[in-house]
């Protein structure tokens, strides 16, 4: 049952984007579009499930015994940056389906600070193994709703006249901040 | 100050990075993608301008595309046959289907068949003139402007303005494209060259509407569409359209359209001297009544 808690409360209560302002760079930037935006969403909840899984391993099995857990931020960064290095490489031989539908995103994520954000937040609150991956997979499923739906906002708004000062990106801003303030509804809902 | 304290994560967080590194370059040889030999071969065949006539990013996408199979091998239309039977062979495939294409515009309007709405006196460009009222001085609003942005977008210098209309030399077209999206109305497309039945007409009006506008406009009669031996043409959001793979270039279309909107016409009769080189004959569709040669 608090498995599936962390799940939701990573989707609706701690959303990445909404309510850590974390991973902002691809919400913003590759929002334009809801095809695009889905493909990143998806992308993201792949490599942020596989980075909070390897993170942990790396915490656990490296870090602690080492006592150099002060490293954390240097030890995650170099293992995701490699992590998604090493999965773009595996999908193009492995998987061209999954490539063809993910690849052009692997390469944004690897700066995607919503992933080193999970991981840090796992190592943070203390989960096990299967509880950071879940909370990977509700953190990026996060992600991925509210990056569709910040889609979704932005192409309407790209059919209707704006005023000229807030044409394209200002208004996009001004979108994120008041879904922003929606999604702070939910805060509090599920206390972890 | 034990010197361990530095040593230690030095050479841990640096074995990480050791690790890692090790991993990524056994990788990428592991999963070195042997799908590619292929491309590489295609990408030297292929002209290299990038140009984008292909419809793909360049002449790299192109390439990928046509050994992921989803591009044709003639699908260069710069480089033409002579490209098209290189990539074959690399490809394994007859470059049967080779046909050259060649822009073509899509409008027989020229000063005096088609009326203007006013007259402009502008920026000598169609993407200025097409921002004003009624998107341009033509009444009808399909219709090319003459203003000569393709002119201007041709490398090769294949288009020309004659008599308010765009036309474009086959035989300098190298199907590049990018009079294709210079174009604010959208009316030049690429089409096989050797063809010659080409419906010369965008107009989406009906046909009530086209007539007092120009006098070789499709008024979507439907009579090519009838007459077609060959299921190739028919009549969608009242304009005529050719299905070049079943056309046959026949020219009967041509000979029966009543506004004289479709090119190729046959000297089947006593003195009609076919001439499809000329863009002058413009073609059109199909009004039911009577048919005033309009070449």
């Amino acid at each position: 049952m608090n498995l599936i808690l962390l799940i939701l409360a990573g989707i609706f209560v701690n959303n990445y984007v909404m309510s850590q302002f974390l991973g902002i760079c691809p919400f913003l930037g590759v929002s334009k579009k809801v095809d695009t935006a889905a493909g990143m969403g998806m992308a993201v909840i792949f490599v942020m499930s596989l980075a909070a899984a390897a993170a942990w391993l790396v915490y656990s099995l490296i870090l602690v015994p080492l006592n150099i857990t002060y490293l954390y931020n240097i030890a995650f960064i170099l293992l995701i940056a490699s992590l998604v290095q090493f999965v773009e490489m595996f999908l193009k031989k492995s998987a061209p389906a999954l490539y063809q539908a993910l690849g052009v995103f692997l390469p944004l994520i690897t700066t995607n600070c919503a992933v080193l954000g999970v991981a840090v937040t796992n190592m943070q609150k203390g989960y096990n193994f299967i509880e950071s991956v879940l909370n990977a997979v509700g953190g990026a499923a996060g992600f991925a709703l509210a990056i569709i739906l910040f889609a979704g906002i932005r192409e309407r708004i790209a059919d209707n006249d704006t005023p000229k000062a807030f044409d394209g990106f200002p208004m996009a801003l001004i979108t994120a901040g008041l879904m922003s303030i929606a999604f702070l509804g939910f805060s509090g809902l599920i206390k972890l | 100050m034990d010197p361990m304290s530095i040593v230690f994560p030095v050479l841990s967080i640096g074995g990480m990075g050791v690790v890692f590194g090790a991993c990524l370059g056994v990788a990428s040889e592991v999963f070195k993608v042997d799908e590619d030999p292929r491309i590489g071969q295609i990408l030297e065949v292929l002209p290299g301008a990038n140009c984008g006539g292909c419809g793909f990013p360049g002449c790299g996408g192109c390439a990928g595309a046509i050994v992921a199979g989803t591009a044709p091998v003639n699908a260069c239309p710069v480089g033409g046959a002579a490209v098209a039977e290189k990539v074959g062979a690399i490809m394994g495939v007859e470059a049967s289907s080779s046909e050259p294409l060649a822009a073509f515009v899509k409008c027989g309007g020229t000063c005096d068949k088609a009326k203007n709405k006013y007259d402009y006196e502008g920026i000598d460009d169609c993407n200025f003139a097409v921002q004003l009222a009624g998107q341009g001085a033509k009444s009808c609003s399909y219709g090319c402007l003459g203003l000569g942005s393709c002119k201007k977008a041709c490398a090769f210098g294949a288009i020309e303005i004659v008599d308010g209309v765009a036309v474009i030399d086959k035989d300098k077209c190298v199907a590049c494209g990018k009079c294709v999206s210079a174009c604010p109305k959208h009316i030049i497309e690429l089409l096989p060259a050797k063809k010659k039945v080409k419906v010369q007409c965008s107009s989406k009006d009906m046909g009530k509407n086209v007539i007092p506008n120009c006098s070789v406009g499709c008024i979507a009669c439907k009579i090519c569409e009838k007459n077609c031996p060959f299921d190739a043409i028919h009549v969608i959001d009242n304009l005529a359209v050719i299905d070049y793979d079943k056309c046959k270039a026949c020219g009967i279309c041509a000979n029966k359209c009543p506004k004289g909107v479709l090119t190729g016409k046959r000297p089947a009769q006593p003195a009609a001297p076919a001439a499809p080189a000329a863009q002058a004959a413009p073609a059109a569709e199909a009004p039911a009544q009577e048919a005033p040669k309009a070449e």
